[in-house]
């Protein structure tokens, strides 16, 4: 066995942080494993529930955006138009809803074990990426349905779900360390996601939003993932507005960055606070 | 290898006690945005700073010592000593204010069994999750599945959700998991004090097991029998600081010792917090009988033990009874009487009474015993008062003689063997 030498000093960072991240990829696959399980283990209202949110928001959003405010739809049928895009927000928003809640949820783990805390809001997003797969599914089907043929562009959806991951870890990093600093803060969530639903180009498509404006609404960095998303769903490329993906990214990459400072910064007192 | 297993130096940990205010625990959000704009106007205005929120409190400051690889070495302190705190710094789950902490070879920390036990998940399932949590690879989990389940003795439920289990079953189960890691370090925080009877002596055996291994224990608790079971050194803590350092025979015995300083007359406090309402009948004081050879409270080994016992009666009653029990060390209640065997049935007037209380053929082990004693009439419950007297048996030549001395129990019976 190697011998192992550990040093722990005041005031100074983990110096073996990135280390240990590796070293305990396994605690990360095996709490990963644990939060889908238990999601998923009532099998029929674990999967049901996976299924029904997002169809019925989007039938929902159909039915106002499409049908009573007639909103234009770039030629691609409005189910898919808006179901390509709550795939990536339903996603955001339950890895955001999950990880912000997670380090509190574990409190106990925290307080009576060392690892690097960095894995448990990181396992909280693989549950909701567990949804979001189910939701691919579900968008096979709608897709068959109107008879979309994918082109090439369909491909793209693997990088641009990296982007979605990148843009839901780096929020989730700032909410869940928060969150453990702030106790109230899990009162601000909702409004955060409710009001995200719509400043997002959900319901409808971001094109409706004058050509001036545009960057200044590719700030919100969900518009960047949901446009590449049904771009890259429909093949459709007046959909995409390329200066603000790049803004939208640019910005990801920000809050990601920022995130993780903030976290690697709290995370040291987690345990005394939590 | 000469490298110590653990050097810690000048450690300390600096608490934010922070004032309970409208009774929150935790820092808000609320309190957050409407205390900066505050302090904002404070400092404007030239008021100073706002009173602070909180206070400053060391958990513990200038800690130093060291400890051996392959030695098992008890902690000791009463509560609030710091004892929690060295093993959640020396376990990386906090950060230490000050100091630094060297740490030679791979280490485990059990601070609790049971971490991350998820109640729907089956038996099976718990043990990789945990296994995983403290620290253990999916392939090592594998190799000492088995060995894990075997302990356990769950056998049959290995598929069942462990929110099924008996809390017994639930406790096997997660020692179990913890007993089978097997770093180079071992950090055990009184895990002991949970579970039946039965499975505390099979913890106790395994971590006799381990610490007799070769390996590096470092071991908390208030069982001052464990500690001198398992450890060859211990380290008293006291207020943060570190008392002394030494055997654990030693340690543990200057750590019993700093708990007393009795006079031979002990007055019962007028006024304790579980006073009982409207009482007949008051405690007053115990008083220990002079003698020139020893301290008061203090007995060698096979004298018989005799003290008085001063109450006060308010009102007349009948069916008066003085109940006495005795505690060893580590709170366990391990004789019991009552004066209702000898005196069944005391009348009283009002006024001061006592009682001489004489154990006779009554031989303990030399160790610090506590006394909880109570009062009752024909009225019910009169008065009762925990363990407020104690009484120290010292050795004796009878008591090295007989091996007394030696014996992990506490009371000597007349036993006639007789070879056949």
């Amino acid at each position: 066995m190697t011998r192992t030498r550990l040093t722990i000093e005041a005031g100074k960072a983990e110096q073996h942080y990135w280390a240990d991240l590796w070293r305990y990829r396994e605690l990360f696959y095996f709490l990963s494993w644990r939060d889908l399980l238990v999601r998923y283990k009532q099998t029929v209202i674990g999967v049901l529930w996976a299924v029904l949110r997002p169809v019925l928001t989007t039938a929902v959003f159909v039915f106002v955006f499409g049908r009573l405010a007639k909103m234009p739809s770039e030629g691609v049928p409005y189910p898919v138009l808006v179901f390509a895009a709550m795939l990536p927000w339903q996603f955001f928003a339950s890895a955001l809803t999950e990880a912000s809640g997670s380090l509190v949820a574990n409190a106990n783990m925290i307080s009576k074990i060392y690892f690097p805390r960095l894995i448990i809001p990181a396992s909280a997003i693989i549950v909701a990426f567990g949804d979001f797969l189910i939701s691919l599914g579900i968008l096979a089907v709608l897709m068959v349905c109107y008879h979309i043929v994918p082109t090439w562009h369909l491909l793209l959806l693997i990088p641009l779900t990296g982007v979605a991951l990148l843009a839901a870890f780096g929020a989730s990093l700032w909410l869940a360390a928060l969150n453990v600093e702030y106790r109230d803060f899990r009162y601000v969530l909702p409004f955060i996601v409710q009001f995200g639903l719509y400043l997002s180009p959900v319901g409808f498509s971001s094109s409706i939003v004058p050509e001036k404006w545009r960057l200044l609404y590719s700030l919100n960095p969900m518009v960047g993932v949901i446009d590449g998303f049904r771009w890259a769903i429909t093949g459709t490329e007046s959909l995409i507005y390329w200066p603000g993906f790049g803004v939208s990214l640019l910005l990801m990459v920000l809050i990601a960055l920022s995130g993780l400072w903030y976290f690697r910064k709290t995370e040291r007192a987690f345990a005394d606070v939590i | 290898m000469s490298e110590p297993a653990i050097r810690v130096e000048n450690l300390g940990k600096k608490y934010r006690l922070r004032h309970q205010q409208e009774g929150l625990r935790y820092k808000t959000l609320r309190e957050a945005l409407t205390r900066a704009p505050q302090r904002w106007l404070a400092r404007r205005s030239g008021a100073g700073s706002l009173p602070s929120a909180s206070e400053d409190f060391w958990a513990l400051r200038d800690v130093s010592f060291e400890i051996p690889q392959g030695q098992a070495v008890g902690i000791v302190g009463r509560n609030g000593a710091g004892k929690s705190t060295l093993l959640k710094l020396l376990s990386r789950i906090t950060q230490p204010t000050t100091g630094r902490i060297d740490i030679e070879g791979r280490i485990a920390s059990l601070l609790e069994v049971g971490t991350g036990f998820h109640p729907e998940l089956t038996g099976r399932e718990n043990i990789y999750l945990n296994g995983a949590i403290l620290g253990m690879t999916r392939a090592e989990i594998k190799s000492r599945f088995d060995e894990i389940v075997a302990f356990s003795e769950v056998e049959k439920f290995l598929d069942t959700p462990v929110k099924h289990f008996s809390s017994g079953m639930y406790m096997r189960l997660a020692f179990a998991v913890a007993a089978h890691l097997e770093p180079e370090i071992l950090i055990v925080d009184e895990v002991l004090a949970v579970g039946d009877m039965e499975f505390q002596k099979k913890c106790l055996g395994k971590m006799e097991d381990v610490s007799k291994g070769g390996r590096t224990v470092l071991f908390v608790s208030h069982n001052m029998d464990a500690i001198l079971r398992l450890c060859s050194r211990a380290i008293h803590l006291s207020k943060g600081g570190v008392v002394e350092v030494g055997t654990a025979q030693s340690v543990v015995a200057q750590y019993l010792a700093s708990h007393k300083a009795q006079p031979a007359k002990v007055v019962f406090p007028a006024n304790p917090a579980d006073q009982m309402s409207r009482r007949n009948l008051v405690l007053l004081s115990a008083e220990w009988p002079d003698s020139p050879a020893f301290p008061p409270w203090t007995i060698p080994f096979g004298e018989e033990i005799s003290f008085f016992i001063t109450f006060e009666c308010h009102q007349p009653v009948h069916a008066a009874e003085l109940g006495l029990a005795l505690y060893a060390p580590t709170g366990t209640e391990i004789a019991s009487t009552s004066s209702v065997a000898t005196l069944p049935d005391i009348r009283l007037a009002p006024g001061i009474h006592g009682f001489q209380v004489t154990y006779r053929s009554f031989k303990l082990v030399p160790n610090h015993y506590n006394f909880s004693l109570g009062l009752k009439s024909n009225f019910g419950m009169e008065d009762y008062l925990s363990k407020s007297f104690s009484l120290d048996v010292i050795q004796s030549a009878q008591s090295s003689a007989t091996k007394a001395d030696t014996f992990l129990g506490y009371v000597v019976p007349e036993v006639h063997y007789v070879l056949v």
